[in-house]
């Protein structure tokens, strides 16, 4: 499989990648953003996607993780094997590091972006749930300047987000600051059923707890897998809070579908969205287990 | 849609050649330069029969555009022995313990086991399945493979094996 014929332009900066993108926006043609490549160069081959241009963002600054007074600050570029191995991430964001360590293989996590993940928005993915879960805040940089973007509303259907044709996603602002004190606790877990001919998530659910004294105090439990996009899932969190998760976890269970719109469930001839339902409840509990192992 | 100059380093070498924009690393690596250690296999990014080390990353070049590789340094299958007498002690390890029936998939899961044995010296057999996740063997059915990694974690760093030369 050959892509079709498409120029390729490097950008060595941020504001390089956005004045390029402006000029072929304005001339009416039709861009796509190249980070790790590992969504749009099987595209490209398939010929699904056809760019008259292919902006290449070879921005190193936008790779690495920057611990902040509140939040961890991811770099787009960063890959999903050295998020899996960030110690800080590791540390204070795991659910992102072990959604991370199990997105693909040795080989695409070595290539492929937590950015260019988001951005792709594959309904299946693994790193969206997690990012979900963590509370993160999506920075996007355009013309105008930047804008934040809570993970909650970044999602919008099928590969469709809320990144515009001349904006750039740049920094994935993970919370760590959470309750002080003493009895707190986060926990989190990240658990999926893996596709067996993809490789992506079948169902796949993210949990990070936040407890004091054992109780949630602030549950975010967020699934991928399911429907068209990833997405939170509020009745299991309202569920939980204020709660041990042992109490709560039937109660919980008993809601994981809740907050699934049945017309947008995904399907294919290994698993139905019934099943996917199915599966949503049995791995709800595993994630809410796992945590607070 | 002009052609872009680039260079890379191929198994040591300087390679310098003009690539279109949508030329695959793996086009580049076997039909422009040479290069047949990568095979091409899926052309989907899945069965990692082209995986090559591309700036110490196992990576599959068929999911890479040859421009973005410019100015990187790409190792193949190729440039793991010293010569045909003289296999890595991977390849020695494949040979012993029949890691491989027809071969096609064979120098990419030997690329990859380099990177996790540099990563990982002694790893368990869960930690060799979960390494070799993005490389499909539709022969052996596995079981083989694994044991030839396990030998090889076991030599590896130990130089050449003399036990290749037996055959």
């Amino acid at each position: 499989m050959f892509p079709d014929e498409f120029d390729y332009e490097r950008a060595d900066s941020v504001a390089d990648a956005l004045d390029r993108l402006g000029t072929h926006a304005d001339a009416g043609r039709e861009v796509e953003l190249l980070a790790g490549g590992h969504g749009l160069v099987p595209a490209l081959k398939a010929r699904e996607r056809t760019p008259d241009v292919v902006v290449d963002l070879a921005v190193e600054e936008l790779a690495g993780v920057e611990e902040r007074a509140d939040h961890l600050a991811i770099g787009a570029l960063t890959t999903y094997a050295d998020l899996a191995d960030s110690e800080p991430v590791r540390g204070r964001a795991p659910v992102v590091a072990a959604a991370a360590a199990e997105t693909g293989d040795v080989q695409i996590r070595n290539r492929g972006t937590l950015g260019g993940n988001l951005v792709e928005a594959h309904p299946a993915s693994d790193p969206p749930a997690a990012v979900l879960a963590a509370d993160a805040t999506l920075v996007l940089r355009g013309p105008e300047g930047e804008r934040d973007v809570p993970a909650t509303d970044f999602f919008r259907g099928d590969r469709e987000t809320a990144v515009g044709t001349r904006e750039i996603l740049t920094e994935i602002r993970l919370p760590t600051a959470g309750s002080t004190a003493d009895d707190a606790a986060t926990d989190s877990a990240y658990v999926r059923h893996t596709h067996p001919a993809t490789g992506y998530a079948l169902v796949g659910v993210a949990a990070v707890l936040e407890r004091v004294d054992g109780v949630v105090t602030d549950a975010r439990v967020a699934a991928t897998g399911v429907v068209d996009r990833p997405l939170r899932l509020p009745s299991v969190e309202a569920a939980l809070s204020g709660d041990r998760p042992a109490d709560a976890l039937d109660e919980a269970v008993a809601v994981a579908d809740a907050d699934v719109d049945a017309d947008r469930l995904r399907s294919d001839a290994y698993a139905s969205g019934e099943f996917r339902e199915h599966l949503l409840e049995t791995y709800v509990e595993r994630a809410l287990t796992e945590s607070v192992e | 849609m002009a052609d872009h100059d680039i260079t890379l380093t191929v198994n040591g070498t300087t390679e310098s050649l003009a690539v279109e924009s949508r030329t695959l690393l793996v086009h580049a690596l076997r039909d422009e330069l040479g290069y047949t250690g990568p095979n091409v296999g899926c052309e989907s990014g899945k069965c990692g029969a082209c995986t090559v080390s591309l700036d110490g990353d196992a990576v599959k070049s068929c999911t890479v555009l040859a421009v973005q590789a410019d100015g990187s340094e790409v190792r193949t299958a190729g440039a793991l022995a010293e010569s045909g007498d003289d296999l890595h002690p991977i390849q020695a390890a494949f040979h012993e313990e029949h890691g491989l029936q027809c071969g096609y998939c064979t120098p990419g899961i030997l690329m990859t086991t380099e990177q996790l044995l540099d990563e990982t010296p002694d790893p368990s057999r869960e930690e060799i399945r979960h390494a070799l996740k993005g490389n499909v063997c539709r022969c052996t059915g596995y079981g083989n493979v694994v044991d030839a990694v396990e030998t090889a974690a076991e030599r590896v760093g130990t130089g050449p094996d003399e036990s290749a030369e037996d055959d």
